[in-house]
C-alpha cells in the first residue's frame, strides 16, 4: 500500500447525504473478476446524467470528494471502496460515515475523514467558486486546508498509522512473520494437508 | 476457570496477543471457491505475494456449475468467466483444485469433512457464511470476506476479535419424524436470526449427542442464520467414527494422538458461556418456513401467522411483508400451500444421510403431476454413493430428476432457478426474497419433508402419506 503522508489535489462537492454503497457502485458490477477497473462502475447511475458533478469539466482530475453525511450506509461490499479509488480518490470528506465503509476504507488506503457539517459547507463554497482551488489534506497533523480555511478532521489512530506506514492488513501480519513461522514448527503431526 | 470448546480452540491457535489488539489466529484449513476468491487471488498478484500453505489450502467449484450436461461449454458468461479464473488462479500458485468432471468435486462445505479434512480442534476458514458446517467435527469454522480470503492466503493467518459464547442445549429424545433440520429451524425461530450475532454457538445436550455427523452439521451449517458466526459440537465417538479412515483423517500413532488431544477438547463442567439457551427435545415436531428469513418458521400443524399477532410494530411490518411476497393469508393451515418445485441438496441437506431420509419417502411412490422436483447430491461423491445404494433409480421411478452435484437451487447462480411466481419447498438455508430465483417463493425444510410434499403437492410430513 501507498505510503499517505500528506494529499494536496482538488476537490469535487457532492452535495447529498445517505450516499449508499448501491450508489456508489451499483450490484450489476459486483460480477467481475478482477479487483481494478471499477471506475466506469463508480455513481454509474448518477453518472448517466451529463449535469452529474464527476461529469463536469471543471472537476476532471479530482482525488478528493467532499459529501454529505452518512456516506457509505448499506451493503457491506469492499467494491465501493475500490471504484471511488479506481476512479482517482485519494480522500473522502464528510461529516459521517457508515462504519462498515469506513473500515473498509482503512484497509483499502481511502482516507475517510471526518470534520463537522459546516466545515464540509464552507468546502463546498470554496471548491464551487474555484474548482482549480488546491485542498491540502495533512494526515501528519489530521488538518485540511483550503483556501483560508483550515479545519481539523477525525480520523482513527489506528488508521492513520497504517496509512502514514503504507501498511495494508497483510503487511501488517506480516510483520509477525517470525512468530507466524514458530507457530507453525509447533503444530502437531496429524494435522491435515491438502495436496 | 473452566474454558469452552470454542476458547480452547481458540487459544490453541493465537499466533500472536497484544493488549487492545485483535489476536492473530493461524488457520489450519482454507477452503476456495470460484465466487468470493477471484479479487483475492488478484490483490496477491498485485501485491507480487504468494500462497503461503498451498496445503492447508483447497479449492472446488461449486457455486456456479451447471447440474446437467456437465461435459458441455458452461453457457453463462460470469459462471464461466470465474470458473476459469480459478482454474488459473489455482494453477498459478499451486492450490489443488476439484474441478468440474473431477471425481471429488462438489459444494466446498460437503468436500472438506467427506475427505476427513475437518477435524476436531481445528480451524476452518471460507468466503462463504455456510463455513459454519464444519463446527459439526468441533472445529472453529467461519465465513470470511474477500479482503480475508487475500489474507489468509498470505499469511495462513487472520486478525480477528474473541468472539461470545452461546450454548444451545436441547435436552431429551427427538420425536420419530423429527431431524437436525427441524431443530435448526426451530432454534433460529426461538432466538431470531439476529439472535447469534457477535456469538459462536455450542449446541448441547442429549438430542445434539444422538445426532449424526450428517445431522450435526446440517445444525452448524445454519447456525449463520441465527446471526452467529459459528456452530460447533463437541467431538465424541460419532466424530472419531466418522473419520476414522478417510483419505485425509491421521493414521496409526498418529490417529491416537489425535485422539487424546480430541477428547480433551469439550467444554470444561465449570466453563461459563455468554448466554445460554434451553429446549426440550419433546417439544419438537417437523418444522417450516412461512416467510422470507429463516426465522419466520412454524411446526406444519401450525397456520399461517397474523399480522396482528405481532407483539411490536417492527415485527407486524415485517410479517405483513413477507406475507406479500410470499402470497399467503393468515389462518391457512400450512398444510393446505400448495407447492410447485421441490429441491432436495445444498451444503444443509444435500448429503448422503439426506438423500437416504428422501429415497426412503419416495421408494414406492411418484411425485405429483403439479410438482417439479430436483435432487441435486452435494459432491461427485454422495452421487457415486447414491447410485450404488440404488438411491439414484428410486428419486427417478418416483419422477424426481436426478442431477449432478453443485450448489445448483440453493443460490440460483446457475440455470437450476424458480421462475417469478413459483413455490418451493427447499432443503436449503435461506428463503430470502428472489434467492431461489427473482420473485421465486421458498419454503425452507427437511429432507423427508420434502420428498413428502413432493409426493403430496402441498406441504405436508412423512406421516401424512398414504
Ligand atoms: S449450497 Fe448454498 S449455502 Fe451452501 S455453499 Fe452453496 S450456495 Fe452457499
Amino acid at each position: 500500500m501507498e505510503q499517505f503522508i500528506t494529499h494536496v489535489g482538488t476537490a469535487a462537492p457532492l452535495r447529498r447525504s445517505n450516499v449508499d454503497t448501491d450508489q456508489i457502485i451499483p450490484a450489476e458490477f459486483l460480477k467481475r473478476i478482477s479487483r481494478h477497473g471499477f471506475e466506469d462502475g463508480l455513481f454509474a447511475a448518477w453518472r448517466k446524467d451529463p449535469d452529474f458533478i464527476l461529469n463536469q469539466p471543471q472537476f476532471q482530475g479530482v482525488s478528493i470528494l467532499v459529501a454529505g453525511p452518512d456516506f457509505g450506509t448499506g451493503s457491506s461490499r469492499e467494491h465501493a471502496v475500490w471504484a471511488l479509488q479506481d476512479f482517482g480518490f485519494k480522500v473522502v470528506l464528510a461529516s459521517r460515515f457508515a462504519d462498515i465503509f469506513r473500515g473498509n476504507s482503512g484497509k483499502g488506503g481511502l482516507l475517510t475523514a471526518q470534520v463537522p457539517q459546516d466545515v464540509i459547507e464552507a468546502l463546498w463554497l470554496i471548491i464551487e467558486a474555484d474548482p482549480a482551488t488546491e485542498v491540502v489534506v495533512d494526515l501528519q497533523a489530521r488538518q485540511v486546508r483550503a483556501g483560508d480555511l483550515v479545519a481539523d478532521f477525525e480520523v482513527d489512530d489506528y488508521v492513520r498509522w497504517r496509512l502514514m506506514e503504507g501498511l495494508d492488513d497483510i503487511g501488517i501480519t506480516l510483520q509477525s512473520a517470525v512468530q507466524i513461522n514458530e507457530f507453525e514448527d509447533s503444530r502437531p503431526a496429524f494435522l491435515p494437508v491438502t495436496i | 476457570m473452566g474454558r469452552t470448546l470454542a476458547e480452547k480452540v481458540w487459544q490453541a491457535h493465537v499466533v500472536r496477543h497484544a493488549e487492545g489488539e485483535p489476536d492473530l489466529l493461524y488457520i489450519d484449513l482454507h477452503l476456495v471457491h470460484e465466487v468470493t476468491s477471484p479479487q483475492a487471488f488478484d490483490g496477491l498478484r498485485a501485491a507480487g505475494r504468494t500462497v503461503r500453505r498451498p496445503d492447508l489450502t483447497l479449492a472446488t467449484e461449486d457455486h456456479n456449475v451447471p447440474t446437467l450436461d456437465i461435459d458441455k461449454p458452461i453457457t453463462d458468461p460470469i459462471s464461466r468467466a470465474q470458473l476459469e479464473a480459478l482454474r488459473v488462479n489455482c494453477a498459478e500458485f499451486g492450490v489443488p483444485l476439484y474441478s468440474l468432471g473431477d471425481t471429488e468435486q462438489g459444494i466446498v462445505h460437503v468436500v472438506g469433512p467427506q475427505l476427513g479434512l475437518t477435524q476436531p480442534g481445528m480451524t476452518v476458514v471460507c468466503g462463504d457464511s455456510h463455513t459454519s458446517t464444519h463446527g459439526a467435527f468441533g472445529a472453529l469454522a467461519f465465513g470470511i470476506g474477500t479482503s480475508e480470503v487475500e489474507h489468509v492466503l498470505a499469511t495462513q493467518t487472520l486478525p480477528l476479535k474473541p468472539f461470545k459464547t452461546m450454548a444451545i442445549t436441547v435436552e431429551g429424545e427427538l420425536p420419530a419424524g423429527v431431524s437436525a433440520k427441524d431443530v435448526t429451524l426451530a432454534v433460529i425461530a426461538k432466538i431470531g436470526t439476529g439472535g447469534g450475532q457477535g456469538y459462536v454457538l455450542e449446541y448441547r445436550g442429549s438430542a445434539i449427542r444422538s445426532l449424526s455427523m450428517e445431522g450435526r452439521m446440517t445444525l452448524c451449517n445454519m447456525s449463520i442464520e441465527a446471526g452467529a458466526r459459528a456452530g460447533m459440537v463437541a467431538p465424541d465417538s460419532t466424530t472419531y467414527d466418522y473419520l476414522k479412515g478417510r483419505d485425509r483423517a491421521p493414521q496409526g500413532a498418529l490417529w491416537d494422538e489425535a485422539v487424546a488431544y480430541w477428547s480433551s477438547l469439550p467444554s470444561d463442567d465449570d466453563a461459563i458461556f455468554d448466554a445460554e439457551v434451553f429446549i426440550d427435545a419433546a417439544t419438537l415436531s417437523p418444522f417450516v418456513t412461512w416467510g422470507t428469513n429463516p426465522g419466520q418458521g412454524l411446526p406444519l400443524s401450525s397456520v399461517v401467522p397474523s399480522p396482528a399477532d405481532a407483539s411490536n410494530e417492527v415485527d407486524r411490518v415485517a410479517i405483513e411483508r413477507a406475507l406479500e411476497y410470499m402470497d399467503l393469508t393468515p389462518g391457512t393451515p400450512l398444510r393446505q400451500i400448495p407447492i410447485d418445485t421441490v429441491f432436495v441438496g445444498s451444503c444443509t441437506n444435500g448429503r448422503i444421510e439426506d438423500l437416504r431420509a428422501v429415497a426412503d419417502v419416495l421408494r414406492g411412490r411418484r411425485v405429483a403431476d403439479s410438482v417439479r422436483m430436483l435432487v441435486v447430491p452435494g459432491s461427485v461423491r454422495v452421487r457415486l454413493q447414491a447410485e450404488s445404494e440404488g438411491l439414484g433409480e428410486v428419486f427417478t421411478a418416483a419422477g424426481a430428476e436426478w442431477r449432478q452435484a453443485g450448489c445448483s437451487m440453493c443460490l440460483a447462480m446457475n440455470p437450476d432457478k424458480l421462475a417469478p411466481g413459483e413455490r418451493s419447498a427447499s432443503t436449503s438455508n435461506r428463503n430470502f426474497e428472489g434467492r431461489q430465483g427473482p420473485g421465486g417463493r421458498t419454503h425452507l425444510v427437511s429432507p423427508a419433508v420434502a420428498a413428502a410434499i413432493a409426493v403430496a403437492g402441498h406441504l405436508a410430513s412423512p406421516s401424512d402419506l398414504a
